[in-house]
């Protein structure tokens, strides 16, 4: 491949993790008005880095919900970076020591700029300007997000309860492209939000978890591709 | 709460590493794929409605500002505004209606 699209791949990726990297400020943010405190705000930026899972632990235990809670809707909402392995493996081939790295930064956004590369050079090079960029400007700002929430008072106050529901629609809005998304969607937030008065808090979100299950396996095949 | 931050941030580390050291035929099935891309959509929608609905003290379902901010957020996705404008600018519609 050309020096030229190389470099045209690389200016993308960064664009994007740029965008996306600045979004720790509100993850920070929300992360100490949940109750956590800044050193588990930033560890969680660090260590789990996929940030739709890590606003959902914060979340589910800034709404009441216990950590057991919040740590296995943090881990069903890890299951689709899974998915996104098994469409890279091939793409990337790396195995040992820098696949074990390659994981830690296999996110919604490198896969995004690394799976439609025609070879391998410029996959890995997507992946890997995508996925450092953001994990370096995620934990930074995920840091100053967390020392600025924690000097500001109380989040209500601020809106930032509000903040946490608009971060969720933001990260939901590019999945619902299609009528089975869709229907999911509704159906799950409807089953969740009757849960509330009926379990513990965190309980909802899990057994809305079961909506996406039943959907899945009773549509009609054809679906699949609508 | 440490150690629900230390497992849940290992656990996901182990998901993405299973997905690219698995082989793929596990998620040859139809099915299994489907309900693999469907729990994000539910979760997420699900994480939406409680945070928006339930009250602060749990248990029960309250409307306040939050479900504004949330009708503001929406219309901000649909002009396709950048995600730190969509946040905090609901944030901040939220906090103007209660200071009203």
């Amino acid at each position: 491949m050309s020096d030229t699209s190389r470099r045209a791949v690389v200016r993308d990726s960064l664009g994007v993790a740029i965008a996306t990297g600045t979004y720790g400020l509100s993850f920070g943010a929300v992360g100490v008005s949940s109750g956590l405190d800044v050193a588990q705000t930033c560890v969680l930026s660090l260590l789990m880095f996929t940030g739709a899972s890590q606003f959902a632990l914060a979340g589910v235990v800034g709404a009441g919900g216990t950590p057991v809670a919040g740590a296995l809707a943090a881990l069903l909402l890890g299951t689709r970076n899974t998915l996104y392995g098994l469409r890279l493996a091939p793409l990337l081939g790396y195995r040992g020591w820098r696949r074990a790295v390659a994981a830690h930064v296999l996110i919604d956004e490198s896969t995004a700029m690394a799976v439609a590369r025609p070879d391998r050079d410029l996959a890995r090079a997507g992946f890997w300007t995508t996925g450092v960029t953001i994990f370096v400007l995620w934990n930074l700002t995920t840091l100053l997000g967390a020392v600025a929430g924690e000097q500001l008072g109380d989040p209500r106050d601020l809106g930032l309860d509000a903040a946490v529901g608009a971060a969720f629609l933001a990260l939901l809005w590019p999945r619902l492209t299609t009528a089975t998304s869709r229907l999911v969607a509704l159906l799950a937030a409807a089953v969740a939000a009757g849960a509330v008065p009926l379990t513990p808090a965190g309980v909802p979100v899990l057994v809305a978890a079961g909506v996406a299950l039943l959907v899945g396996v009773l549509l009609p095949r054809r679906e699949v591709a609508s | 709460m440490w150690w629900a931050v230390l497992a849940a941030g290992l656990g996901c580390y182990l998901l993405k590493l299973a997905g690219l050291s698995v082989p793929a035929r596990v998620l040859a099935h139809p099915v299994v794929a489907r309900v693999a891309d469907l729990i994000p959509v539910a979760l997420l929608a699900a994480l939406v409605a409680v945070q928006v609905l339930a009250a602060p003290d749990g248990g029960a379902l309250a409307l306040d500002a939050r479900l504004a901010a949330l009708a503001l957020a929406a219309l901000l996705l649909l002009l396709r505004a950048p995600f730190l404008v969509v946040v905090f600018g609901s944030a901040a519609f939220a906090a103007l209606l209660r200071l009203l």
